[in-house]
């Protein structure tokens, strides 16, 4: 009963928020809108038992990815109201056509795999997260060590292309300017 | 009444329609990221419904890899976002004809 209730309340929750996402034309609401459908979406992983999932959604999604898209926003215009395409009437029915038969396929799936088997059971005696710590440490350590080298290369790439010329801001100065310090500097500055 | 695997899929499923959506109709680049963080949620949630209902880890354990991956791009995209934004002063899509495509 409870699971149910909590089902039906996040799952409205969780799609209202990211209609607003999708359909606002304010940049700023629709970061709001995502961080709060990202803590409604770890509600249905710790209803579905995945405790630890559900906390690195919170720590990983709104703490991180939110705040990075926070700072990201800084360096934009987002106080201007966002341009929508013009709608084309054959885009938005094929699009719909699309979804609807996405919806289909999607839901069906399951029925012609019943003969799927756990190739990793979840053990009732010990906790989920000590579980996932026993599978993710033997069974997926390589892809483990991969993506932590992904996330290394991803840090340095991060670095690399937004602390660039941090100390001067391009689009706060005139043309004049930034043609000086190509001339000062012999190179390109904008590159 | 029961909440079973064909509820969270139905729901993973209008999730990714509505990212689906999202980004087919956006023209900011930086909104069209967020219709992306709604794809790999939605598939996430599925990931994690079918780990419970057929009692398998191997689902969060693709949720995680999912996760990270994300974050990654975040990471690198909002990079590339904040280096074209310097260089052209915005970040509409329409505006990106530089190889006249």
């Amino acid at each position: 009963m409870f699971e149910a209730v909590a089902f039906y309340l996040f799952a409205f929750l969780t799609i209202a928020m990211f209609y607003i996402v999708v359909t606002t034309k304010q940049a700023l609401y629709a970061l709001t809108a995502l961080a709060a459908g990202m803590i409604f979406i770890s509600a249905f992983f710790f209803i579905l038992g995945a405790d630890f999932l559900g906390a690195i959604q919170i720590i990983v999604y709104t703490g991180a990815v939110m705040a990075l898209y926070a700072f990201g926003m800084m360096f934009f215009d987002t106080t201007r109201e966002v341009k929508e395409k013009k709608g084309n009437k054959f885009i938005i029915v094929g699009l719909s056509t699309l979804a609807a038969i996405l919806i289909v396929v999607i839901v069906s799936a399951p029925m012609v795999s019943d003969n799927i088997v756990a190739l990793y059971p979840i053990a009732d005696n010990i906790g989920n997260v000590q579980s996932v710590g026993l599978v993710l440490f033997t069974k997926y350590l390589i892809p483990f060590e991969v993506a932590a080298i992904m996330l290394l290369v991803a840090m340095v790439a991060g670095i690399v292309l937004a602390g660039k010329k941090m100390d001067l801001s391009l689009t706060l100065m005139s043309g004049e300017e930034i043609e000086e310090i190509k001339k000062e500097k012999n190179k390109k500055v904008l590159s | 009444m029961e909440i079973g695997l064909n509820h969270y899929l139905v729901l993973s499923t209008i999730l990714f329609a509505i990212g689906l959506v999202g980004v087919m109709k956006r023209k900011n680049l930086l909104l069209l990221f967020f219709a992306t963080e709604i794809l790999l949620n939605a598939v996430n949630i599925a990931f994690a419904a079918i780990s419970h209902y057929y009692g398998d880890l191997t689902g969060q354990m693709f949720a995680f890899f999912v996760i990270a991956i994300a974050a990654s791009e975040v990471a690198v995209g909002l990079g590339l976002l904040i280096v074209w934004f310097k260089r052209h002063g915005t970040i509409d899509l329409d505006f990106m004809t530089s190889m006249k495509g």
